[in-house]
């Protein structure tokens, strides 16, 4: 992650009247550092993995944009479910045939990789759900129901999207609990001073975003969670708008709850992840009763079965789970430390470009950040940016990106965001500022 | 370029920049507000009757170019018309964002509306533009509720 703090050979600390010429210096010294890096990667040969990036889009080239609402598909995930579908489809867990046990065998092996790419203790803690929203909801109605009293809190963050949000609220007024919101400052870092006064006695849960899906925030989740511990408060981590960016390490974290939809990360949608420490796994009630949670039943009483399974309620999205498995198969090929030093030069390349345009704001300017420029454009709303940069074959997202309250901290009713991937090119970047131009053109000869 | 130069016509970017009747009405005989939380185009409309007829009508708020625009055009389109006729300017209008336009209405009678013409070739901005009509048409009904077209 790129952090404005951490690399003192760029940024060195500013004074006097020296300023001005090692600004210029330091501006030359990581622009080149930028540029060498954004030179020796391979980007041309990643994008060829991903069919869908060639396409045209009102007879220009697509230029994919909006990563944080959903990432595209390599070809080997595309491969992975037809192949499924093709030779190993039959449900799970159920019959003694070769296909069943074909098909089992590749759903298990789906989630043996899930729990290698979150460093899980064990594969018993991954827990296949539609997505994230559906992990948190899960977490929300069964942790939360057997723990939450009236008068008891639950402790959020002010940069939350709206599924970080909801289910709790839902429990909350069920149980007569409180929700607590942690606020952001000015740049869109969250205030850890005033997380620490809000973890208290009454706290039985903080579920936190581990990077912002509206302003590309990455949280000190590692420190907040070891404040949150301190107290004796279990946390949640929602790190669906992490997962395409780095590498979250569950144990290093110390998450107790962990949470990820796979199409954010290169991985078919309907599926997802929900992480939890085992002790607590075994210590919630089921969230839906059906087949495969079950081990027996009769119309007295039924005996639910051990985690993952219990929480895996009816047939599940087996071909998601083999999809997703392709795509971490897929990520596990590269060589993250230049993934990320990569997506942080585009990243810094990109806040340069458009920052400098004329009349246009970055929101969100945290101390470290990861895949998302938001803006907003004097005089021009989000919605006429999107529509311009549409038809020039650039796919951003406009409107409130499911965090209003976001939007309601800056005073703004939307912005428009772009938002990366490692696919992504400075040509790229370049066309989206060409094309914001076009936007200010449109709008400025009147 | 084509598409968008007929959606962003002369006529919409100027009301947008410049829009007509834009203000609060203290003494309005009906107000509603018009509210698409996903784009956060944001509207409330006045109006004021004189028996049958909008005597006077005016708009706040905020949004997009098309939502504004055709909040401005239609306040001055639907000054001194008669709640009827209102409701047929709504449907007609409805017709032409929606490219659906009858036989029976040429577009040169439109006037300026004729400006949202370009908006049917992109049906995720048809929304934008009917959001002020919905609203307009609650108010003349004096219905108080928020109105959405999302």
């Amino acid at each position: 992650m790129r952090s404005k703090n951490k690399k003192p050979h760029l940024n060195p600390p500013l004074k006097g009247e020296e300023t001005k010429e090692r600004m210029v210096l330091s501006k030359n010294i990581i622009s080149s550092y930028t540029e060498s890096i954004l030179d020796t990667f391979s980007v041309e040969k990643i994008r060829r993995d991903f069919p869908i990036l060639a396409s045209r889009v009102y007879g220009k080239p697509l230029v994919y944009l909006d990563n944080a609402a959903s990432t595209q598909k390599p070809a080997s995930v595309i491969e992975a479910i037809r192949h499924y579908y093709t030779t190993e489809h039959s449900n799970v867990h159920r019959g003694v045939h070769y296909l069943s046990e074909l098909a089992t065998q590749k759903y298990e092996a789906a989630r043996v990789k899930v729990q290698k790419f979150l460093n899980a203790g064990s594969e018993r803690e991954i827990i296949f759900v539609r997505g994230a929203t559906e992990a948190i909801n899960l977490v929300a109605a069964t942790y939360g129901k057997k723990n939450l009293k009236p008068g008891d809190e639950v402790l959020i963050t002010g940069l939350e999207h709206h599924s970080n949000i909801v289910p709790w609220q839902m429990i909350c007024e069920e149980k007569g609990a409180h929700l607590r919101v942690v606020p952001i400052d000015d740049n869109g870092d969250i205030i850890l001073d005033e997380f620490n006064r809000l973890l208290s006695g009454k706290t039985k849960i903080a579920a936190i975003s581990h990077i912002s899906n509206a302003l590309g925030t990455v949280n000190p989740v590692k420190q907040m969670i070891e404040m949150a511990h301190r107290k004796g408060v279990p946390v949640l981590v929602d790190g669906a708008q992490a997962v395409p960016h780095l590498r979250a390490d569950v144990r290093d974290l110390d998450a107790d709850f962990y949470v990820f939809s796979s199409h954010k990360v290169f991985g078919p949608t309907g599926i997802g992840i929900l992480y939890g420490k085992t002790q607590l796994l075994e210590s919630m009630p089921p969230y839906q009763g059906g087949g495969d949670m079950i081990k027996s039943v009769t119309f007295e009483k039924t005996i639910f079965n051990d985690i993952p399974y219990k929480f895996e309620a009816g047939t599940p999205h087996i071909e998601g789970a083999i999809g997703l498995g392709a795509a971490i198969d897929y990520l596990n090929l590269f060589d993250w430390n230049r993934v990320q030093e990569y997506e942080q030069a585009l990243l810094q390349f990109a806040e340069g470009e458009i920052s400098a345009i004329d009349g246009l704001k970055i929101i969100g300017t945290a101390k470290e950040k990861a895949g998302v420029i938001s803006f907003v454009l004097e005089g021009i709303h989000p919605h006429d940016i999107g529509t311009i940069l549409d038809r020039e074959g650039i796919a951003i997202r406009t409107g409130h990106h499911c965090a209003q309250p976001v939007m309601q901290r800056f005073g703004i009713p939307a912005t428009a965001r772009a938002s990366f991937a490692f696919y992504n090119t400075r040509e790229e970047v370049q066309a989206l500022v060409r094309s914001i131009q076009k936007v200010k053109e449109v709008f400025e000869h009147v | 370029m084509s598409d968008l130069k007929a959606l962003y016509q002369e006529v919409i970017l100027d009301h947008n920049k410049n829009p007509r009747n834009f203000k609060k009405m203290e003494d309005a005989d009906c107000s509603v507000e018009g509210y698409n939380p996903l784009c956060g185009d944001h509207y409330t409309v006045f109006l004021k009757m004189d028996g049958e007829v909008i005597s006077e009508i005016a708009f706040q708020g905020s949004g997009c170019a098309i939502s504004k625009a055709s909040a401005s055009v239609m306040s001055t389109v639907l000054k001194g018309k008669t709640r009827a006729e209102a409701e047929e300017w709504f449907e007609k209008f409805h017709h032409l964002v929606r490219g659906e336009m009858k036989g029976e209405t040429g577009i040169d009678e439109l006037g300026k509306l004729a400006a949202f013409s370009g908006v049917s070739e992109f049906p995720a901005r048809v929304k934008c533009a009917i959001l002020p009509w919905h609203t307009m048409k609650n108010a003349i009904e004096m219905k108080k509720e928020t109105v959405s077209t999302e």
